[in-house]
């Protein structure tokens, strides 16, 4: 009892000013509890969740092909067990063990394959693009725009760092622009002006274009991130590389860039939790992701008006992927560390 | 001993002048590719370049004009009116985000246990969700299930909130406006507590001691020894919040408060005039963005430890 006592004096009472701060949250604390809790028991109608639930995970993707997903789920859920196996060092599986060293090749290689079973086609029955809808986009989109900008991203923050001029300001002009124009912006350049650059015979699919706005933009702050880490590499690294006998491309690709990504990791996470947030936007540009599938349910009849309980739910869904992701980035840094 | 020159392709200064070379055609090549097309395209679709539009009728409505402004103006002077109304959205957000978020980092290192942790609650909900949705809530759940304007609810007699926004008796804010503001500010506020939380944690704990012993009461060893200490570290991230701040206020276009990329998103529908627009639009928002970093620049100089 004394144990609780003396916590509560510390932390809670410690003086009269802290006391004071104290009352005012719990009273705080109360009142928005209190109005929450007769809000989500009395007024609010849960109806329109329990109904819409495939909706807000697929779309109008056909249900007789769920199946398809749930099999993109369970290689991505496999292959992501192992990888984590792999990186604590406690793998206890042999096939774990076996396939470790080719883990990245087979990461690479179940991309296609996903992208297959969620398309169709090649004896799948094909599925288009705007059927793909909900958080099943959300997810796609966001993992396609963080693989492709990730490498765009390097590659701009070698060139930005290079000393070779002309290629020095070509990057720094691309990733100022871009940093400097606010991202609708550049995906209603990717859907409306992407089309204007190509040939008329070339059509580009509403979700690639959405996908290439995404890159080009978070390429430039990719890059910003990886130029912190450039930066840390002292000189001695790449003097020595150079004594060994070592080129350029070869310095860089087994010297300079281990140890620059690794010192970005918690920056180069937060991009991902940004690059993931900000494909709520896409729903402003016409496509039918986790907010848009949302604004689409609040459009029907019977759920108007119930705001609150829709955008809480995919408020919550957004959360805990962004929140998992920050939590993994923090284990990761200190696994890095030691 | 004979003293061959190596091959060519093993001299470095050759891969200098080469790989730039290389860059600028390349460059020119994408440049000219995509330049030819978009005149192809555009003389398809019977669209002429040029920024005479800005002189034509604007003949479309906008709901709030801190300026004159009527359907008969023109386009520039309409995205004259979407410039304003951007502007006042970022000076009010970037005052009321730096208090937020100072209170919430301060709040986050606070010794009292509830502070903290209601704190840490707010940093992790607010970060961790889109913000187009955070503005969607405010101005949809909040907003407009105010009750109506005959029926307020009033707090304390001069602050009242109504379907019709935010009253006092000194100015009224618009359900737009008002949820916008707060969408901005609390997003970019739990940003700015974590930026601030960094900071002052890295002021060593040696000042504290240093300033205690000296006998300064806590919030005096904050305001004069700590955050001018911490503002160093504080002042870079900074900076890009209120940026990411100024370059989101163009979100206002799913709530539909007329800042300028509403405006300019209009004009286009409007016109067809997609390439000028879209210049306008970048080279408007690249001059925003140079003048926050550099007022910012400036103040960051001025707090920097000047050292011999």
């Amino acid at each position: 009892m004394t144990k609780q006592l003396t916590w509560l004096r510390k932390n809670l009472f410690s003086n009269w000013y802290n006391s004071l701060l104290t009352v005012i949250c719990l009273v705080f604390l109360l009142w928005v509890l209190r109005g929450i809790i007769i809000w989500a028991t009395t007024q609010a109608q849960w109806a329109v969740i329990q109904v819409n639930f495939h909706l807000f995970l697929f779309g109008r993707y056909p249900q007789s092909q769920y199946w398809r997903i749930w099999l993109v789920l369970a290689i991505i859920t496999t292959l992501s067990t192992i990888t984590v196996g792999a990186f604590l060092g406690k793998q206890k599986f042999t096939i774990a063990k076996l396939i470790a060293p080719w883990l990245s090749l087979i990461w690479l290689l179940s991309f296609p394959v996903i992208l297959w079973l969620i398309g169709g086609g090649f004896g799948l029955s094909p599925v288009p693009s705007n059927l793909w809808n909900g958080l099943l986009l959300t997810l796609l989109m966001a993992a396609v725009s963080i693989v492709l900008s990730f490498p765009v991203g390097v590659l701009l923050a070698l060139g930005r760092t290079s000393n070779l001029p002309v290629v020095r300001w070509f990057c720094i002009l691309y990733i100022e622009i871009v940093r400097g124009v606010p991202l609708i912006g550049i995906l209603f350049l990717a859907q409306v002006m992407l089309p204007l650059f190509f040939a008329t015979d070339v059509r580009l699919d509403r979700v690639v274009r959405a996908i290439a706005g995404l890159v080009l933009f978070s390429a430039a702050y990719m890059a910003e991130n990886v130029r912190g880490g450039l930066q840390a590499i002292s000189r001695g690294q790449i003097e020595a590389a150079k004594a060994l006998g070592l080129n350029t491309p070869l310095t860089v690709i087994f010297i300079v860039l281990p140890q620059a990504l690794r010192a970005v990791i918690p920056a180069i996470v937060g991009q991902f939790i940004g690059l993931f947030k900000d494909t709520s936007l896409l729903s402003l540009v016409g496509l039918v992701e986790l907010t848009g599938i949302a604004r689409s349910i609040l459009a029907q009849p019977q759920f108007i008006g119930r705001y609150a309980e829709v955008y809480l739910f995919i408020g919550l869904i957004y959360w805990l992927f962004c929140y998992s992701m920050s939590l993994a980035s923090r284990r990761l840094e200190k696994q890095l560390s030691q | 001993m004979t003293n061959t020159k190596p091959p060519f392709w093993r001299d470095d200064r050759f891969w200098r002048i080469a790989g730039q070379l290389i860059a600028v055609v390349l460059a020119l090549a994408i440049v000219a590719i995509l330049w030819i097309n978009l005149n192809r395209n555009l003389q398809q679709l019977g669209i002429q370049f040029g920024f005479g539009f800005l002189n034509q009728q604007a003949s479309f409505d906008i709901g709030e004009t801190p300026i004159a402004y009527q359907p008969t103006d023109s386009y520039s002077r309409a995205l004259w009116v979407g410039l304003i109304n951007s502007l006042r959205i970022a000076v009010l957000g970037i005052v009321f985000t730096t208090i937020i978020g100072v209170m919430a980092g301060i709040g986050r290192l606070s010794d009292n246990w509830l502070v903290r942790n209601i704190m840490l609650v707010y940093v992790e909900v607010f970060r961790n969700t889109p913000l187009l949705l955070q503005l969607l809530f405010w101005y949809f759940a909040v907003f407009l299930s105010f009750p109506k304007i005959e029926n307020q609810i009033s707090l304390w007699g001069f602050l009242s909130f109504s379907q019709n926004g935010i009253t006092t008796p000194w100015f009224n804010l618009s359900p737009e406006f008002a949820a916008l503001l707060l969408g901005l500010t609390f997003y970019t506020g739990a940003f700015i507590a974590e930026i601030v939380r960094g900071g002052i944690s890295s002021v060593p704990k040696g000042q504290w001691e240093a300033a205690r012993s000296l006998g300064l009461k806590p919030s005096i060893i904050m305001r004069l020894v700590i955050l001018p200490q911490a503002l160093r570290v504080i002042i870079p991230p900074l900076t890009s919040q209120y940026l990411n701040l100024t370059k989101n206020s163009s979100l206002a276009i799913a709530i539909g408060y007329p800042d300028l990329y509403f405006v300019a998103s209009t004009t286009f529908n409007q016109t067809g005039k997609a390439v000028e627009v879209m210049l306008i639009l970048t080279l408007t928002y690249l001059t925003l963005s140079l003048t926050i970093s550099l007022i910012m620049n400036l103040f960051n100089r001025r707090v920097q430890i000047r050292e011999r």
